[in-house]
């Protein structure tokens, strides 16, 4: 399985980049490649150019701000994995990443590609969810941002136009007593997540002050469980407010396919979104 | 045709050639190179066969054009042992009867090696969990799990 | 004499392949090789009205396009040879090398292309127009023998490949008495070959030398040189065919395929050499698997759990041509009714065609099918009567004293099936220890308290390996005095160079580092069989074993001769034959060889034939009899139905294991295998039979994180078959798992009166089947 043949574009700067990008018709972006290569091996994707992002400067890299932490759009899953500044502002982070394929992806994977190619199963634009990120995009025009909620337009589309690229993703932090957990279910270790949840708690004096949590595989695109957010908001955090929350995430309406149906996937909703809560509560206890 | 100079260090040797840019790396070390140590057995990231190092990290070389290679440095298992006969991972694998028709070898070799760098110290657990990305269809892994504890015991220099 | 034969030698193929400097089909690079790609059928059941290649043809790089037409007017209508024919097909329908008016099955080869690189044939192959006119396609299998039920091929009138059917005594009897009779209904469905690599074939055309050299990624060289000589009515003589370095077979790298036959034809069109190489999505659709099999199942048993017979009926998938024969449907009934003395048995079997890939064996081939349809029926009488599976198992197992046992049925040849030796019993006993079985209850109820789910499964086996009719193996000791031994096998990693060489060893006294094997080339050895069945330790070790004491008699005899010694007072030790107690005066095997093989000035002694070699012929009659209980222990969450293995136990008898070590790896990867079926491997079509899970993220193999660590003992019940003792071991670990592993889950999913029976199993069906228990209650 070999690939179509394509012309390939190595720039070097982001302006060299939007230019191509402007100027090609049927350009395929290059990043980590896990996801693309594996399209371009089987001809299921045969783009007359393949325009490199690795040869571009200035998309890697970890940054804190006052609110959060920048990451570059091209910043490798396995440095995302390695840093302990990172993981001290978003823990949920390595846990997710955990779930993301094997140790010799992450090597070459990205987090904009993750974001950008928008699997309905990927765990990081959950993550993304989870921590309201704001994306920077550049394009002809200059840059703008959108919030990570506008991001999902449908299966796999996101909200980029044809001539922009996604070169960083700024996450809100939450304060350092919060809890956190990723649960996801697959069939192996290091599969396609068949549902993942992730969800993040504050609580004070017992009481959830506030919740977020995201869910991934169950629907077209990622998103956050905002009924479950809300019923968790003033609930003490305990197993039974858990329970019962589990109860709405599992009538949020599921997709079927080939392998799994819906009726599936949304049993795993409840159970997941049950557990990642009860470890995340139990990871706030430990912080207080 | 597009097509470009690549030039790549593959076990400490430079090899370089004009290549069609559609061409993965496994195919320009296969080919180009000479080294038919790295194997294809699916070219979708999946089994592992195709396992080499990248600057010390351990990639898919199926899913990497060669060009993105370009001026890198490639360790693959024929270079894993240096001047040596095998390398300690490679021994163990020996001991241990860790491949029956040596496909899935090269790239469980070169993910431990690898995944040891990291990690020297490791439970059968974890090493289970290392070669999670290498398919083997012959030793049921269990052979495998061995050498790759033997191989970090000698590796921290314990036999 | 057992230095080696017994030890774990380190294998002599490792070094080499664990630096890379294996040879395998890919990696074979000849002067001028060209490369093809194959145009396969996009639809499951088509008329094909015309293809363009007029397009492809001009591609740059494109050296030909051929179809049928192209191949030769001898091949217009002339499907490939049957390599293993029976009398149970009444519908013998094999593939032509490409495809002529009609496709059968997505993936069917109908064009080739030959280009300078692969990339490039792949272009043209996508640039070649097939104009389709689909047809109604036949997926279910169950479906296939209906009335209305679209043919699978046109032409024909019905689906029907054969029927096949085992029995012995009275059936009828045996149901009618009966205090307790149970009936199963249950889907087996095995899935693909999966070697990590592809098929291949490399060959080129030496009209003025020795004619065509095929390399081909195959168990069986032989074979492929049989049936090509037969196709391209050439002489066995000018065709050479050699398997290099290959990476892995399991049963469908036996056959021959129509990419054997093409690549040669266009090598000798072309005048150059062609290789052509499977890539994985290839090779989910166009080489042989295994596919889904409907039994039918009833037991009679006694109050007491003794069973008085079984009957049933099976339909397996064909798929969509008979090129592997009725080899499936035979190996799914012949290991009836398993390790247990019943009376009665009567089960039939249709093959039935479907447009998907033919299917074929796949690693213990029909015997997993026919293992666990009977311990199905052993687990719904233990069930049905409240008793311990365990112990229906052993009340119905063969006993020591009455080997060789004859369960009653034949084979296709007349010969009365029997069982050569065994200990059931001794396995069951040893793995029941090994697993900790009769505590097992106890931990299963303290874990349900803190409502965790356990579950313990048991499965036995038995296993006819050692297959005929024949191997054969000659052993020269060469002038320099090391030895060689060729044979007509080939290796996809059993090891056979290490195992043979071992034999070898022990019988001329010589180092284990002083004997060098060659097989898989029809080349360098005249004849074999080919690599399946766990046939070729019992097969081959016999021929080797006879052929290294042939020269080893005859060397002690030239000795005799040199020395002026009586035989009785010689040996052989370190390569060198000397007066027993006096080991420092002696003549070396290579000098005996010198002697046997002089030049002009020379003169071979009196009474000797040239050369110190021996050719041994072993025909095998009757196999050697394998067998073993596996016990596992698995947790199920009752949440998600996740299954996990925590523990799994073997005990496995494969008569003398010439090197433990390799048995091991024999019997764990088969296991894994096993586990695979049960509860990961599914290939997935649609409604129109396009094939869906064709990559590995949808297509699951069993890999390491799932697995437990296994707890593997050996007994050793020798063969009277053979002078070694040995049994086969390639396929003994996948036999019996899945019944396993369904049993162990369904043991832990009691309290819910779950009942799986099919395979694979995935979460999802259980928390399905949990969901309807519930409802019942």
């Amino acid at each position: 399985m070999k690939p179509g043949p394509f012309t390939y574009h190595d720039p070097s700067t982001v302006d060299e980049l939007v230019a191509l990008l402007a100027s090609l018709e049927d350009a395929k972006l290059l990043a980590g490649g896990q996801s693309l290569m594996p399209m371009l091996n089987l001809r299921l994707a045969q783009p007359d150019h393949v325009i490199d992002l690795n040869t571009v400067t200035g998309l890697e890299g970890i940054e804190r701000t006052a609110t959060g932490v920048r990451v570059g759009a091209m910043t490798r899953q396995a440095t995302l994995m390695s840093d302990d500044d990172l993981t001290a502002v978003m823990p949920v982070m390595k846990e997710a990443l955990h779930w993301v394929g094997h140790f010799q992806t992450r090597s070459r994977g990205t987090i904009g590609g993750s974001i950008s190619h928008l699997d309905p199963a990927a765990e990081l634009p959950a993550v993304a969810l989870l921590h309201d990120a704001i994306l920077t995009l550049e394009g002809p025009d200059g840059s703008r941002t959108v919030p990570i909620a506008e991001w999902p337009i449908a299966y796999m589309i996101p909200n980029l136009a044809e001539d922009e690229v996604l070169t960083s993703i700024e996450f809100s932090g939450w304060p350092a007593t919060h809890g956190y957990a990723f649960e996801e279910f697959a069939r192996r270790y290091g599969d396609f997540a068949i549902v993942a949840v992730g969800c993040l708690l504050a609580v004070e004096d017992g009481l959830i002050v506030r919740a977020a949590v995201a869910i991934a595989g169950s629907q077209p695109t990622p998103s956050r469980l905002a009924d479950v957010e809300k019923a968790l908001v003033g609930q003490p955090a305990t197993a039974e407010t858990f329970q019962d929350v589990a109860q709405i995430a599992k009538v949020v309406e599921a997709m079927s396919d080939s392998y799994v149906n819906g009726a599936y996937r949304q049993r795993l909703a409840g159970v997941l979104v049950e557990r990642a809560l009860t470890r995340a509560a139990a990871r706030t206890r430990d912080a207080n | 045709m597009d097509k470009r100079d690549v030039s790549l260090t593959v076990n400490g040797r430079v090899y370089s050639a004009r290549v069609e840019t559609r061409v993965h790396l496994a195919d320009f070390l296969r080919i180009e190179a000479g080294l038919t140590g790295t194997h294809l057995g699916c070219e979708h990231g999946v089994c592992g066969a195709c396992t080499v190092l990248l600057d010390g990290e351990a990639v898919r070389s199926c899913l990497m054009l060669a060009v993105q290679a370009n001026n890198r440095s490639v360790t693959t298992v024929e270079g894993l042992a240096g001047d040596g006969d095998l390398h300690p991972i490679q021994q163990a694998f020996r001991d241990n009867h860790g491949l029956q028709c040596g496909f899935c070898t090269p790239g469980m070799v070169m993910s431990l090696a690898a995944y040891l760098d990291e990690d020297p110290d490791p439970d059968e657990a974890g090493i289970r969990e290392a070669i999670s990305g290498n398919i083997c269809r012959c030793t049921g892994y269990q052979g495998i799990v061995a050498a790759g504890i033997q191989a970090a015991a000698a590796l921290r220099g314990e036999e | 004499m057992t230095r080696y034969v017994g030890a774990n030698v380190l294998r002599s193929e490792d070094p080499r392949l664990l630096t890379g400097r294996g040879r395998y089909i890919d990696d074979i690079s000849l002067a001028g090789m060209a490369h093809a790609a194959f145009v396969r059928a996009e639809h499951a059941h088509a008329a094909i009205k015309s293809i363009d290649v007029e397009t492809a043809r001009s591609l740059p790089g494109v050296q030909t396009v051929m179809t049928l037409d192209d191949l030769g007017e001898q091949y217009a209508d002339k499907p490939m040879v049957q390599p293993y024919p029976s009398p149970a097909l009444q519908q013998d329908i094999r593939l032509h090398p490409l495809a002529g008016d009609e496709v059968c099955f997505v993936g069917q080869p109908i064009a080739v292309v030959v280009a300078d690189s692969r990339h490039a044939a792949e272009d043209a192959a996508a640039a070649v127009h097939v104009d389709y006119e689909p047809l109604p396609a036949i997926v279910d299998c169950r479906r296939a023998l209906d009335t209305d039920a679209p043919l699978a091929h046109l032409g024909t009138e019905s689906n029907h490949v054969g029927r096949l059917s085992v029995g012995f005594g009275d059936i009828d009897d045996a149901f009618q008495g009966a205090p307790h009779t149970f009936s199963e209904e249950f889907l087996q469905h095995r899935g693909g070959c999966h070697a990590m690599e592809c098929r291949g074939v490399v060959a080129l055309d030496d009209p003025d030398g020795d004619g065509l050299t095929v390399y081909s990624s195959t168990q069986a060289p032989y074979l492929v040189r049989a049936m090509l000589a037969r196709y391209l009515e050439e002489d066995e003589s000018r065709l050479r065919v050699i398997a290099p370095d290959v990476g892995g077979g399991f049963g469908p790298k036996a056959g021959v395929y129509p990419e054997e036959i093409v690549i040669p034809i266009a090598a000798r069109v072309l005048g150059r050499p062609v290789k052509w190489v499977e890539d994985r999505r290839e090779h989910f659709i166009a080489t042989n698997q295994q596919g889904d099999q409907f039994w039918t199942l009833s037991v009679a048993a006694e109050a007491d759990g003794t069973i008085r017979g079984v009957r049933g009926r099976v339909t397996c998938d064909n798929g969509a041509f008979t090129n592997y024969g009725a080899l499936l449907g035979v190996t799914s009934l012949n290991p009836l009714p398993g390790p247990y003395a019943i009376p009665a048995l009567d089960v039939e079997l249709d093959m039935v065609f479907t447009n998907t890939p033919s299917k074929s064996p796949v690693r213990g081939a029909g015997r997993p099918n026919a293992a666990y349809a009977m311990e199905r029926m052993i687990e719904a009488v233990a069930r049905g009567l409240q008793l311990d599976p365990a112990d229906v198992r052993a009340r119905n197992f063969v006993t020591a004293d009455q080997f060789p046992y004859q369960p009653g049925h034949k084979t296709g040849h007349g010969q009365p099936i029997t069982y050569d030796s065994g200990d059931f019993h001794g396995c069951l006993e040893k793995v029941k220890e090994v697993a900790d079985y009769d505590s097992f209850k106890s931990r299963q109820l303290a874990a349900r308290e803190t409502g965790r789910y356990l579950g313990i499964g048991v499965s036995s086996y038995i296993e006819d390996t050692g297959m005929g009719p024949y191997e054969a193996a000659t052993v020269r000791v060469q002038p320099s005095g090391k030895v060689q031994v060729q044979s007509g096998l080939a290796s996809q990693g059993q090891g056979h160079a290490t195992v043979f060489s071992q034999v070898v060893a022990d019988q001329l006294g010589v180092d284990f580092d002083d004997v060098v094997y060659q097989s898989a080339d029809t080349g360098k050895f005249p004849l074999g069989v080919g690599t399946v069945a766990s046939r070729t330790v019992v097969a081959a070790s016999t021929a080797m074993h006879e052929a290294a004491i042939a020269v080893r008699d005859k060397a002690i005899a030239l000795a005799a001769h040199l020395l002026e010694a009586a035989e009785d007072d010689l040996q052989i030790e370190d390569g060198m034959v000397s007066v027993k107690g006096d080991p420092g005066t002696g003549v070396t095997l290579g000098e005996l060889a010198r002697t046997l093989t002089p030049f002009n000035t020379g003169v071979v002694p009196e009474g000797f034939s040239p050369g110190l070699e021996a050719t041994s012929h072993n025909v095998t009659r009757g196999a050697a009899t394998a067998s073993g209980s596996h016990i596992a222990e698995v947790e199920v969450d009752i949440q998600t139905g996740a299954v996990t293995l925590l523990e799994y136990s073997i005990a496995h008898d494969c008569g003398r294991m010439l090197n433990p070590q390799l048995v091991e790896g024999q019997v764990l990867g088969g296991v894994v295998h096993g586990v695979g079926n049960a509860l990961f491997e599914r290939m997935h079509y649609d409604d129109a039979g396009q094939p869906l899970s064709v990559n590995y993220g949808e297509y699951y193999l069993p890999l390491a994180a799932e697995m437990p660590h296994f707890n593997i003992s050996h007994l050793e019940t020798l063969s009277p078959l053979n002078p070694l003792g040995v049994k086969g071991a390639g396929e003994g670990g996948t036999i019996p798992a899945a019944n396993a592993i369904i049993a162990a889950i369904e043991n832990a999913l009691a309290p819910f009166d779950v009942v799986i029976s099919d395979y694979p199993v995935d979460p999802q069906r259980i928390c399905q089947l949990l969901d309807e228990s519930a409802a019942r209650s």
